[in-house]
């Protein structure tokens, strides 16, 4: 402890180290950058040119989405469209759009935090059984909800709970994935030397999991809550399996039956294009807002 | 050191607040996980039992079937018929057929533009990783949706493109259809992939990429054997999900059945399933194809994660 080591070090760090000698990619850097950047090009236009298409094709009317070309605006019938789409079966869409809503936005949000609470109480207490149970949630992770859903169904039908709200909501709050990357994530996020300190000062532990952890998983919550809005918001298996009544409907089910309609009534055609541009704005618009968060919860994910 | 700070509380003081601490900590596990095991049992573990049972058990539908079937125990026969059934066995042909062609394809085209935005050598990043990732956002049946439609003759411009070149193109023929469903999958999965490299590249220690920068190593030299080896277990990942997903496949060729004649109703396994229980009605045939499809899901990201962990010790 009293030792005279210098204390100033002689192999200290000398700054940053100098830039490597010539450059990275070497006299084909223009090149490379070229490719690259036609690369890149390439698959944005691959991804874009069909939903370019879908906004294109919902200014069609029925016979110019067949007849017409694809890039002509005479026949510009938005609005029309827009207004058939609201008033076709007595407002069903509507419906279908506030269903989607409830089942996907709720439903991730009371599912997402029950993953959370689940994922933090797996990494920061320690219990009985606790990785045998952890294993069963990692099982649920490999499971696929289709392979789930008729067995879901059977159980349904048996209880009487098929074609109800509560038979397809029920099952969406279940993510077992949410709970391994609130895991993971807690771990990241929430230093055990916060909880130390609010156990010092006498909080609960309930209490410091609302007041304090649950502010530092934000993120995490977040990311876990956009992965299962996609996955609601996608979900058709289940409502097609437990829904007959289509008042019920979430939108995928619902395009999906207007869609079947439309080769007997091809009036349908112009409502699915319309519609289906409808139902992607929703998740666009969460995915722009919560971005930030999302991409920094799966950073954190993605080391470990 | 001088760390004398605060006398640490004797023992005798600390040991009751201690345990009411750790008994605290119980209950707070408890109430935090209670939601979850509640769904874990009420919508895996009890559906799943049911499955099993019911697919121990066939309905016998005696004359007219008036007054209900009697329920019969069947042992494992609902499972060797399913086993036994060739358009069950095509069905996970096509899933094999259909992994070969978009396991490799989404994972080394998603790896290269996660590469490529990763070297700095791309402009307008953020744009580029948005509007690669956008059809993410697209749900499932609405991709079908739009692709079924550039699909189809007399509507696609596509085809209308091609037919100016004089090249007569079916998306929807025999050999065309599988590929046509993959490239759907293709477009929905690469962005979001591609975003998974990309986090996994960008949390590296730029020290690595430097040293082998320093090295005399290249670009495309650093991108295959050090930046990829060493995200190795994000493309693990994305193999697996990607495995899983194609096991899942159903919504896509059931908006394909629609259109044309080349994918039946029992394409897919979760097709067969669907089929089986609501235009058969034959639960006991349904249940067992859906425990089989669960145990060969399991087994297989078992093989996966297993085969990937040898590969990372080995290494």
């Amino acid at each position: 402890m009293t030792t005279t080591t210098p204390t100033t070090p002689v192999n200290a760090p000398q700054g940053p180290p100098a830039r490597p000698l010539g450059k990275p990619f070497g006299r084909s850097k223009l090149t490379s950058r070229g490719i690259a950047n036609a690369v890149v090009l390439i698959a944005a236009l691959y991804t874009m040119l069909p939903a370019l298409w879908l906004l294109l094709a919902s200014t069609k009317n029925a016979d110019a989405l067949f007849g017409s070309d694809i890039l002509s605006f005479g026949d510009f019938s938005f609005g029309r469209n827009l207004s058939d789409l609201f008033s076709m079966d007595g407002g069903l869409y509507g419906e279908w759009y506030v269903n989607s809503l409830l089942y996907a936005v709720v439903g991730a949000l009371v599912g997402s935090l029950i993953s959370v609470a689940a994922g933090y109480a797996f990494d920061k207490y320690e219990f009985r059984h606790k990785e045998k149970l952890f294993g069963l949630v990692l099982t649920g992770v490999m499971v696929p909800p289709t392979v789930l859903a008729l067995p879901l169904y059977l159980v349904a039908s048996n209880i009487g709970m098929v074609n109800t709200f509560w038979s397809v909501f029920i099952p969406v709050l279940f993510n077992p994935f949410g709970v391994y990357l609130a895991r993971l994530l807690s771990s990241g996020y929430v230093p055990n030397e916060v909880l130390e300190a609010s156990r010092v000062d006498g909080a609960g532990e309930l209490q410091t999991y609302v007041r304090v952890s649950l502010r530092m998983l934000g993120p995490g919550f977040v990311t876990v809550f956009l992965f299962q809005l996609t996955a609601i918001w996608n979900n058709f298996f289940l409502p097609m399996v437990m829904l007959s009544d289509q008042h019920l409907y979430p939108l995928s089910l619902g395009l999906y039956t207007w869609n079947s309609a439309a080769t007997v009534s091809p009036e349908y055609y112009p409502l699915v294009v319309i519609g289906s541009l409808l139902a992607v704005v929703p998740l666009i618009v969460a995915f722009v807002m919560l971005q930030r968060y999302w991409k920094s919860g799966l950073t954190a994910g993605s080391v470990k | 050191m001088s760390s004398k700070g605060a006398a640490p509380p004797s023992t005798a003081a600390a040991d009751p607040p201690r345990r009411t601490g750790r008994r605290q900590q119980r209950v707070a596990a408890a109430v935090l996980l209670t939601p979850f095991t509640a769904l874990l049992v009420a919508v895996f573990l009890v559906p799943v039992g049911y499955a099993i049972y019911l697919s121990l058990f066939s309905e016998d539908h005696e004359g007219l079937g008036f007054g209900g079937g009697r329920t019969v125990f069947t042992g494992l026969r609902s499972y060797l018929s399913v086993l036994q059934d060739p358009s069950f066995l095509s069905g996970f042909g096509t899933i094999a057929l259909y992994c070969v062609i978009f396991v490799p394809l989404v994972v080394i085209s998603a790896l290269a533009l996660g590469l490529l935005l990763d070297s700095g050598l791309v402009r307008m990043r953020r744009t580029a990783q948005m509007l690669v990732y956008l059809p993410h956002a697209v749900p499932g049946i609405i991709a079908a949706v739009i692709w079924l439609y550039l699909y189809t003759p007399g509507l696609s411009p596509v085809i209308k493109l091609f037919a100016q070149a004089d090249i007569t193109i079916d998306f929807l023929g025999l050999h065309t259809v599988l590929p046509s469903i993959v490239n759907i999958a293709l477009w929905s999965g690469l962005g979001y992939n591609m975003i998974i490299f990309y986090a996994a590249l960008q949390a590296l220690p730029r020290e690595v990429i430097e040293a082998a920068t320093i090295d005399g190593a290249g670009g495309i030299r650093t991108a295959l054997q050090v930046k990829v080896p060493i995200i190795r277990g994000s493309v693990v990942m994305v193999c697996m999900f990607s495995l899983i997903g194609a096991l899942q496949l159903f919504t896509e060729p059931m908006l394909m059945n629609q259109a044309t004649p080349m994918v039946n109703s029992r394409f897919t396994p979760n097709m067969y399933i669907y089929d089986a229980a609501f235009r058969r009605n034959n639960y006991g045939l349904a249940s067992a194809a859906s425990i089989i499809l669960l145990i060969v899901t399991c087994v297989l990201s078992y093989a996966v994660t297993r085969w990937s962990g040898r590969r990372e010790r080995r290494a």
